[in-house]
């Protein structure tokens, strides 16, 4: 999934996609190739933001002392449309000498030059986003193998829990991790780097107070509060999980894929909900919600302490879970 | 024909009113009209500034009166908000332009219409001129309550309270004045609880009818907290319904009167981008409308919700007076069967809660999720 340039690189690189940590990656395996092999080779950038025209052509132009050149233009999916038209021009008849590596987002802005690009024969070096905790385990995975190193899949959790929001941090602290450690990176080598901190969300907030476990619940909310998550968005996560359980349970048995229809939820949702819901009863729904509407009211002023007031919910939302 | 007439089940506030016109012993230079919504606090003080301008007392038939109520009257200055208060920049207006003197009639007339609605900083900008106005200048001030009144405001004016107009007498204006048909004005006047403005809504636009028949009848419908979920979701898009239907073409009319201003071609795919921000402002103002008018519509249904319960209520009690909904009358006797006094009163309770809730910014969905759960009846 990351990308890496081999030896020669072509007179054409587009790289493309959102995650600006891999397509960083690239164009720095890109440079350090063209280096390899001309070490004088001269590193031109150009930004979409300050772009002026004809500032392509000019540094494309053959230099009176001749030499390599390598013109980096960021941004593509923010270009104006000199820089568009310049691009255009300039691949219609590519100077020798010049390489040029190309950035781009996502988007449809600057259409026309990437598909001329990719006619042109440019190499495509891919920059996926990573969202999902699943592509956040490869990516992990995949920095410790690139590094040589074995790590369980217990340290890879571990580590994705305590830094797992921004895929850059999570970069630097694998790097870290394999700098200033030898032998199978642990669980306990995570945690002796890591330890105690937990990224928390409204979301595992909800889960676990869904679930029932107030300890557990409590500690994330803590976490969540003390790393600067407002008790608003909590608060609102806390309904509409709560709601979502009612809503399922409501709807009867049926295929979850119809049942997330009817609902206007989606399938995975539906099959979260059914699964939550064991231990709920009508009653303690009722409960719960009614907490979650007054600790929704104390929050926005209604009361003097804000997190007190989402603990509350959330002590109440646990004791209500006794499959009444 | 009086210049009153408009003026419904107000009789001793419009006798003090009429006697301030016709004894100078009686009239004084600033006046506070309370009362509830609806109570035609802005009529009745569009009232009076016409009789004042009116060489015969409030005829209702002459220019001074016919241009005083439309609010056109060169020296009646009719002050209404839009926005959530009244600016300091605004007061400090007001206060030069009440040292001029009257330009066509005997009186210069300032009408607030939200005197509610003036900060505190805007309500000391006007101090002075409201103790010791010049000779000829009247100061006419709106509200739904003293309570409202910044208390420096409250004690430099006259109080005349407006009382809640009887049911008889909305339907009687709306047949006379809007042409009605009177049991269609009699509905509408009870289930308006006498607001005016809404009974006049309510008579003209069938949907505001069956929305409104559609937000009683949830009433006696709740029974599982599934139905409750339900209830509180279509509660929530009844009002949204309401809201977009009253809002989009007054939108669409301001866009477009916008583009001509800035003269935008209207068909063009994209707009330049000065246009661009300039509509986007648009658009983020009228969302800020839009927010405020469904809250404010939603706020109506929850008083249309517990009228039934009220009504069910004085079922109960057996006592002697008119019901809001009397045209349903089987909701309500449903609703009065399965339900004891108590627990009515603790469904008026949690309707309430939500009320107020709702004004503090809560979530409206959770507020009336939480309210519709404690209104379930068992089947």
């Amino acid at each position: 999934m990351t990308a890496t340039a081999t030896r020669t690189v072509p007179p054409l690189v587009l790289i493309s996609g959102p995650e600006a940590v891999i397509a960083d990656r690239a164009l720095g395996a890109t440079l350090d190739d063209l280096r390899a092999v001309d070490p004088e080779v001269e590193v031109i950038r150009l930004f979409a933001e300050t772009y002026e025209a004809g500032a392509l052509g000019m540094h494309a132009s053959p230099s009176l002392f001749g030499g390599a050149k390598c013109i980096v233009v960021a941004d593509l999916d923010e270009a104006p449309d000199e820089l568009q038209e310049d691009l255009l021009a300039f691949l219609a008849a590519p100077e020798p000498d010049v390489t040029l590596v190309v950035t781009h987002k996502s988007g449809q802005r600057g259409k026309k030059v990437l598909d001329t690009l990719k006619k042109s024969q440019a190499r495509v070096l891919e920059a996926p986003a990573i969202k999902s905790d699943r592509d956040k385990t490869d990516f992990a995975t995949h920095e410790f193998r690139a590094a040589g190193r074995r790590a369980t899949p217990d340290a890879v959790r571990a580590l994705i829990e305590a830094v797992g929001k921004d895929v850059r941090e999570l970069a630097a602290a694998c790097q870290q991790l394999v700098a200033d450690t030898t032998g199978t990176i642990d669980e306990e080598l995570v945690a002796r780097y890591h330890g105690g901190k937990v990224e928390a969300t409204g979301f595992k907030v909800a889960d676990a107070a869904v679930a029932g476990s107030a300890g557990e619940a409590l500690r994330l909310l803590r976490h969540a509060i003390a790393t600067g998550v407002d008790p608003v968005p909590i608060v609102a996560v806390l309904a509409q999980q709560l709601r979502q359980l009612v809503k399922v349970g409501a709807a009867g048995r049926g295929r979850s894929a119809e049942v997330a229809r009817d609902l206007g939820m989606a399938p995975w949702q539906v099959d979260k909900a059914r699964r939550g819901l064991s231990g709920w009863g009508p009653e303690g729904l009722a409960e719960a919600i009614q907490a979650v509407a007054h600790a929704d009211f104390e929050v926005k002023g209604g009361g003097r302490d804000p997190v007190y007031a989402v603990e509350r919910a959330v002590l109440t939302i646990t004791r209500a879970r006794t499959g009444r | 024909m009086s210049v009153w007439r408009d003026v419904i089940g107000q009789d001793s506030a419009v006798a003090t009113l009429e006697r301030a016109v016709t004894d100078p012993a009686s009239m004084t230079h600033a006046w506070l009209l309370t009362g509830p919504p609806g109570s035609g606090r802005s009529v009745a003080a569009r009232a009076f500034a016409a009789a004042l301008e009116c060489p015969r007392g409030g005829c209702g038939e002459c220019r001074e009166c016919r241009t005083a109520v439309e609010g056109t009257h060169a020296d009646v200055d009719v002050i209404a908000t839009e926005g959530l208060s009244i600016k300091v920049e605004q007061a400090r207006e007001l206060a030069a332009m009440s040292a001029l003197r009257p330009s066509v009639g005997p009186w210069r007339v300032i009408i607030v219409e939200d005197a509610d609605r003036l900060t505190e900083r805007a309500a000391d900008a006007l101090l002075k001129a409201i103790e010791e106005p010049v000779p000829r200048t009247v100061w006419i001030l709106c509200a739904p309550s003293l309570e409202d009144v910044v208390i420096t405001i409250r004690s430099r004016s006259r109080h005349v309270r407006l009382r809640t107009p009887p049911a008889e007498a909305v339907a009687e204006l709306l047949h006379r004045r809007d042409g009605v048909e009177m049991p269609m004005a009699m509905y509408a006047a009870r289930a308006a609880q006498s607001h005016v403005g809404l009974a006049r809504r309510l008579a003209r636009d069938e949907g505001a009818r069956i929305r409104r028949r559609d937000v009683i009848s949830l009433a006696g419908r709740i029974h599982g907290v599934g139905d409750a979920i339900g209830a509180a979701a279509d509660l929530a898009s009844i009002a949204d319904e309401e809201s977009t239907a009253a809002a989009a073409e007054r939108d669409t009319a301001e866009r477009q009167r916008l583009m001509e201003v800035l003269g935008a071609d209207p068909s063009a795919r994209t707009q330049p981008p000065h246009i661009r921000s300039q509509l986007s402002g648009l658009e983020k103002e009228q969302k800020a409308r839009a927010t405020r008018h469904s809250r404010d519509v939603l706020d109506r249904s929850l008083v249309d919700l517990l009228s039934v319960y009220r009504d069910a209520l004085i079922l109960h009690s057996g006592a002697a007076l008119g019901l809001v909904n009397q045209d349903s009358l089987p909701i309500v006797q449903g609703v009065a069967r399965s339900m004891s006094a108590e627990q009515l009163l603790q469904a008026m309770d949690a309707i309430g809660t939500a009320r107020e809730r709702i004004g503090l910014n809560v979530a409206p969905l959770l507020a009336l999720e939480a309210m519709a759960i404690s209104l379930r009846v068992p089947r």
